[in-house]
């Protein structure tokens, strides 16, 4: 094992935290003072320095035996009262390190990449104060060893998805889509704090190892405790993981700077609900109901909003929906129990959609701030390196081999086929037909074509700095490559998480590797797969490049259908009809009415009771000292008399 | 010898008033400067309670104990735990921060000192008292300061505010007075003491009807004070006329009163009567909590807004006073303070902008961080630790009462528990409007960022929002041992109450079982009557003289016979 002096990466686990929230506290206090560079580099070094250390920790942690790769540190108590005890602790294991490799590495990459993507913007210490707070709480999220503190990372993501997407606060939709996300959020936050708390009650504790251990003992599989426990704790994932019904927050968080949308709303927090499910996979796979919720739930996510992706016009909005369909792939895998292929996917989520944002970035960047794609066209010729990369994350979603996303998305559906039903890989399968097409969709909109740009636009359109290509290019390379930690099957990936699967100590459970899948079985389906993604790429091909007419035309022919799934089936309207509006009419009659009449009309009308009384009682103001004093001593006997009397 | 410290930092504000007194009414700059002074100082000198106090003993410390009006049995004793600990550190630390924040103050500023200083006496006085005489009197002392202020320095409305204030907490006192007499009077019957020693009164064993009657005597007092729903309509209009320092001090200490009075006085005291008033406190909780935070979202006024969201955090603090167990408790002393920390410093937030922009409106406001961005700062700390935010002291007050609810009753945490998001949207919703969008009202392009007199109040509080979010290990450590203590009175006593209820229950229950078992011997007796009547019509019928079953009827009669002297004896 490599040391530090004296001590094993392990032990220094603490300082993945430390780095960022040193730079976020630096650039904080002192950023304003500090000159653009500084405060750029203070903010790429804190992350640069956590990523190499997660990558040593890693190596460290490799050097241990698979059983035995399990290390923790508790540094004090947080909140102790009475049996209740939440320490302030890390948890190093594999998913752990999964995790923070690619929070701080993708992280890394991205927060150079702002460097350039906001070099002309007057809040640019703001802006990196918030991107460390950001990867500090999303690494205490994966590294907390206990729900509570998990649920100050969580809520730490949420507070600083709030302030980014609301960076430019000046405009009206951006600070309302930051409150809607922090509100839509806490919706979710309100089912995972009553999940935390019944299993204090069950298991008087929230530490993670204890209670992984206890629940196979303590709980019945498929019991009412265990259900409502997995399910209270995917109200939480819902919500910040964006599935149908509390996604609407995540389209609306586009309103932030793109690299927000790419580290935030694309690789890493949004992604933190299918960490949590897996986190907890031993609860989830004694509560087989829960499991058919998280799987139908993702499913239907994943179909459906790749269904609003298809009418969709602006190039960030389109990739908004596109995610929420992906983290829906990545809860279908977890609901058939295929926990492995949903961390698996996410982590090539992490690296195709980090990349495709910062493609759309660059550009926005390029066209000066233009988002509809409409607009766009031929853009290949002025932006040659975007336009390369961007292709390839676009192969890499869609499916195509050997790009990441083709086998992680394969081995989601295989395991959506083998574990799970035909319906639950039906919901897959169609929803990746349309991703592939949208994807491609939006990349000829974009890139291919003839140009739809303003003539101004047209005449300013450049490819971007090196500073923003420099990220592109590595995140192409890692879409590309990125698929082989989990292929073949059964190794790199899956053999280094198996042992977080099932607690570790149990090993009954099946740790979502495929042995037991033929391999004939498993060389058809990457063909169906590749099938239907080639499938997808081809209708896109007709309709965008050898018919450009005929979206049109499709558009008028299904007036209706379009209409619908261009308004996103008027979600966002329903809600407000249904929820906001009542909520608030009902708190102003509660106000008007309720207080202000009845509980202050009540009190209003005691007062001229006793201004009334007062008249009457005038009549015994004599201004004589000695009847006053009659009547204070009357009184004073009446009342001990009656109280001696009464008790 | 020690030093008597808590009268010390009790009377210091006191001694200060009197010294103002003194002090030419013009020279307002040395009249702000004594104030100050006697403020920091006492801040100073009550540190050591937090430092010095031990952890491992549920007695009182610090105890001072000296007959006062030795006819009566009235002491002054006075001694904290860990529970009044915090409140009594929170009421000094306020009390310096309202004094700085009243710097602009010029009407009358010698009387509105003396009136602050007068007040912080009578709050400590309150947190301190261990003798129900004496807690009476800085209880009432309290409040006219108070009054005062809002009275004399307040907004236009503020003649209805106060008297609106003045009856409100008048009808609450008296009844608590009643109820203080008559407890003094029930421990003479029962130990022939006249006492009206708080220590004393916790050992008397008051009968259940009459916890009843008192507990509700208490009730009104204190639930008018907390303020809980639906006592809670003299707190907007208080809040909107009071100037900043009256409404931080309103807030923060005033408010934690009625709780306080709850924990010190009606857990203890009235054990079996605060069981039995669970659901009704439970629910006027739970309603407060979301109603105060529905009504809070629809406010047009910062202050008022902030009043009513007074309404919502109070609802918790009540919830988990009355769950009778440890989390809960912790919880709700730790957000007493979390309250008047944050909820504080947010009156204070507001102050500043009135006094920069002459209106309390949100749609006066918006677009300000552009302008004022360490205000926004400031602002936003405050904002997340209202809405409890992870991390900051609010979260984990917040925390801890509803694991306490969770464990005592699943529906009212999940109630509850939707505060969560309520206080979320009223919050963020509010400082959207103020801070963020563009500037609309010309007046907000000229506004200053803070100076220092201004990071001055609102550094310290967030240094404690922050400390206490993230490691409030020193303050639980040590409610601990005093919140056990309690806990435990409380339920032994309760417990008492319930053998008793259950041996009259037996009681009940055995003459009951008497009174069955002579309607069952009745009953055979009837049967056997019966019996006897066809035996002797069959006798008759089958014409005379079959002896055996003479016999047989006879003796049945007799066993009936035998029922009848058990019939009679009860």
């Amino acid at each position: 094992m490599p040391y530090f002096f004296g001590c094993s990466y392990l032990d220094l686990i603490g300082y993945v935290l430390l780095f960022p929230i040193a730079g976020s506290v630096i650039n904080g206090l002192l950023g304003k003072k500090l000159s653009k560079p500084v405060v750029g580099i203070i903010g790429c070094t804190a992350i640069g320095l956590a990523f190499i250390l997660s990558f040593f920790v890693f190596i460290d942690l490799l050097h241990l035996a698979p059983e035995h790769r399990v290390f923790e540190k508790d540094y004090f108590t947080w909140i102790g009262s009475g049996s209740f005890e939440s320490i302030a602790g890390l948890q190093v294991d594999p998913l752990s390190v999964v995790m923070i490799m690619m929070v701080s590495g993708v992280g890394f990459i991205i927060h150079v990449y702002s460097v350039g993507y906001m070099q002309d913007d007057d809040g640019f210490y703001r802006y990196f104060t918030y991107l460390n707070l950001f990867t500090f709480s999303m690494l205490l999220l994966v590294l907390a060893n206990n729900f509570l503190l998990m649920f100050i990372g969580w809520e730490g993501v949420g507070l600083c998805s709030y302030l980014l997407i609301g960076y430019w606060f000046e405009k009206k939709s951006a600070s309302s889509a930051g409150m809607k996300a922090f509100i839509v959020n806490r919706v979710g936050d309100f089912g995972f704090i009553l999940g935390i708390m019944l299993i204090f009650v069950t298991f008087n504790t929230i530490d993670f190892t204890e209670v992984f251990q206890a629940a196979p003992e303590h709980l019945q599989m498929g019991g009412f405790v265990v259900t409502m426990i997995t399910l209270l704790l995917f109200v939480g994932a819902i919500g910040k993981s964006a599935q149908i019904p509390l996604y609407t927050w995540l389209p609306d968080a586009m309103e932030g700077p793109t690299p927000v949308s790419a580290l935030i709303h694309a690789a890493t927090m949004v992604t933190a609900g299918v960490y949590m499910v897996v986190r907890c996979n031993v609860l989830y796979t004694l509560a087989p109901f829960s499991l058919t919720v998280v799987a139908v739930i993702g499913g239907v996510t994943a179909l459906f909003a790749a269904t609003i992706g298809l009418a969709q016009n602006d190039i960030k909005r389109v990739l908004a929906y596109s995610t929420v369909s992906q983290i829906g792939f990545m809860f279908l895998a977890c609901g058939v129990g295929a926990y492995i292929a949903g961390i698996f996917h996410l982590v090539t989520h992490s690296f195709f959609k980090a990349l495709l944002f910062l493609g759309a970035g660059s550009v926005i960047h390029g066209l000066g701030g233009e988002q509809d794609m409409r607009k766009m066209g031929g853009l290949k010729k002025y932006m040659p390196t975007t336009y390369k990369t961007f292709l390839i994350g676009t192969l890499a979603i869609a499916g195509i081999p050997p790009f990441a996303g083709f086998f992680s998305k394969d081995e989601v559906l295989l395991e959506a086929f083998t574990k799970g039903s035909l319906l639950i890989w039906g919901l897959g399968a169609f929803a990746a037909l349309l991703t592939a097409f949208y994807m491609f969709r939006l990349l000829f909109m974009t890139f291919c074509g003839k140009s739809n740009m303003s003539k101004h636009a047209e005449a300013h359109v450049h490819e971007s700095p090196m500073i923003i290509l420099i990220p592109l290019l590595v995140l192409a390379f890692l879409s590309i490559g990125g698929g082989f930690i989990g292929f073949p099957t059964a190794s790199a990936i899956n053999s280094f998480l198996a042992p977080v699967i099932g607690g570790g100590h149990h090993g009954t459970v099946d740790g979502g590797s495929l042995h037991h899948v033929s391999a004939g079985m498993m060389f058809s389906m990457m063909g169906i797969s590749t099938g239907i993604a080639i499938a997808g790429i081809f209708i896109a091909y007709l309709m965008y490049i050898k018919n450009p007419d005929l979206p049109a035309k499709i558009a008028k022919k299904f007036k209706l259908i379009y209409t619908i799934v261009y308004n996103k089936y008027y979600v966002d309207e329903i809600y407000d009809a249904t929820i906001v509006n009542p909520t608030v009419k009902t708190s102003f009659i509660l106000w008007r009415i309720v207080d202000v009449r009845i509980i202050d009309g009540f009190v209003n009308a005691i007062a001229r009771i006793v201004e009334l009384k007062g008249e009457v009682l005038k009549l015994f103001q004599t201004g004589y000292v000695r009847n006053y004093a009659l009547s204070i001593l009357l009184g004073g006997v009446i009342i001990i008399v009656c109280s001696l009397i009464l008790l | 010898m020690n030093l008597p410290i808590l009268t010390i930092a009790t009377f210091l504000p006191l001694f200060g008033a009197i010294w103002l007194l003194f002090v030419n009414g013009e020279k307002q700059e040395k009249i702000k400067r004594i104030a100050l002074v006697i403020a920091i100082g006492d801040f100073i000198i009550s540190l050591p309670l937090f430092f010095k106090f031990k952890l491992n003993t549920s007695e009182f410390q610090f105890v001072e104990n000296i007959p006062w009006i030795k006819e009566f049995g009235i002491s002054y004793h006075i001694g904290i735990d860990g529970i009044s600990l915090f409140l009594f550190l929170l009421t000094s630390f306020l009390s310096l921060i309202c004094i700085l924040a009243s710097w602009n103050i010029t009407d009358r500023i010698k009387e509105y000192m003396i009136a602050m200083l007068i007040l912080q006496t009578g709050m400590l006085g309150v947190f301190i008292s261990l003798d129900l005489f004496l807690f009476y009197v800085f209880w009432e002392l309290m409040l006219i300061p108070m009054y005062l202020i809002i009275g004399v320095w307040g907004g236009p409305r503020r003649i209805y505010a106060t008297i609106k204030f003045f009856l409100f907490t008048m009808a609450g006192s008296v009844l608590m007075l009643v109820g203080i007499i008559v407890i003094f009077f029930m421990n003479h019957k029962a130990t022939g003491e006249y006492t009206f020693d708080l220590l004393k009164i916790y050992n008397l064993d008051i009968p259940m009807g009459a916890q009843f009657w008192l507990f509700l005597a208490f009730f009104f007092a204190f639930a008018i004070k907390v303020p809980m729903f639906p006592f809670h309509t003299w707190l907007p209009d208080a809040h909107v006329e009071a100037p900043t320092a009256g409404s931080v001090i309103l807030a923060a200490v005033l408010l934690k009163m009625g709780t306080y009075g709850f924990v010190r006085f009606s857990l203890p005291l009235f054990p079996y009567a605060s069981h039995q008033f669970v659901p009704l406190i439970a629910w006027l909780a739970i309603a407060g909590i979301i109603y105060g935070a529905l009504v809070a979202m629809v406010q047009e006024d910062l202050k008022k807004l902030v009043a009513y969201s007074s309404v919502s955090h109070l609802g918790f603090v009540m919830l988990g006073i009355f769950v009778f167990n440890i989390q809960g408790m912790e919880g709700s002393i730790l957000q007493m303070i979390n309250h008047g920390l944050s909820t504080g410093a947010l009156f204070l937030i507001v102050g500043m902008l009135y006094e920069r922009s002459h209106t309390r409106l949100i749609a006066d406001y918006g677009g300000l961080a552009k302008k004022m961005p360490i205000f926004a700062v400031f602002f936003m700390v405050m904002t997340l630790s209202s809405i409890g935010l992870p991390g900051l002291n609010g979260f984990v007050g917040e925390f801890l009462v509803l694991v306490g609810v969770f464990k005592s009753n699943v529906v009212y945490a999940v109630l509850a528990t939707t505060g969560v998001i309520l206080s979320a949207c009223y919050m963020l919703w509010m400082f959207q409007r103020v801070m963020f969008n563009k500037i609309t009202n010309p007046v907000n392009r000229k506004l200053k960022d803070l100076n220092m007199r201004e990071w001055a109040l609102l550094l310290p509080i967030t240094i404690l929002v922050f400390w206490i979010g993230i490691y409030p290990k020193p303050l639980l450590s040590r409610m601990d041992v005093s919140v056990n203590h309690l806990l435990t009175q409380v339920d032994d006593k309760y417990k008492i109450s319930l053998r008793k209820i259950n041996l009259e229950n037996d009681e009940i229950a055995a003459r009951a079982e008497r009174a069955a078992r002579a309607v069952a011997a009745e009953a055979e007796a009837a049967a056997r009557a019966a019996e006897v009547e066809a035996a002797a019509r069959a006798a008759e019928a089958e014409a005379a003289a079959r002896a055996a079953e003479a016999e047989a009827a006879e003796r049945a009669a007799e066993e009936a016979n035998s029922a009848d002297p058990m019939m009679e004896e009860d």
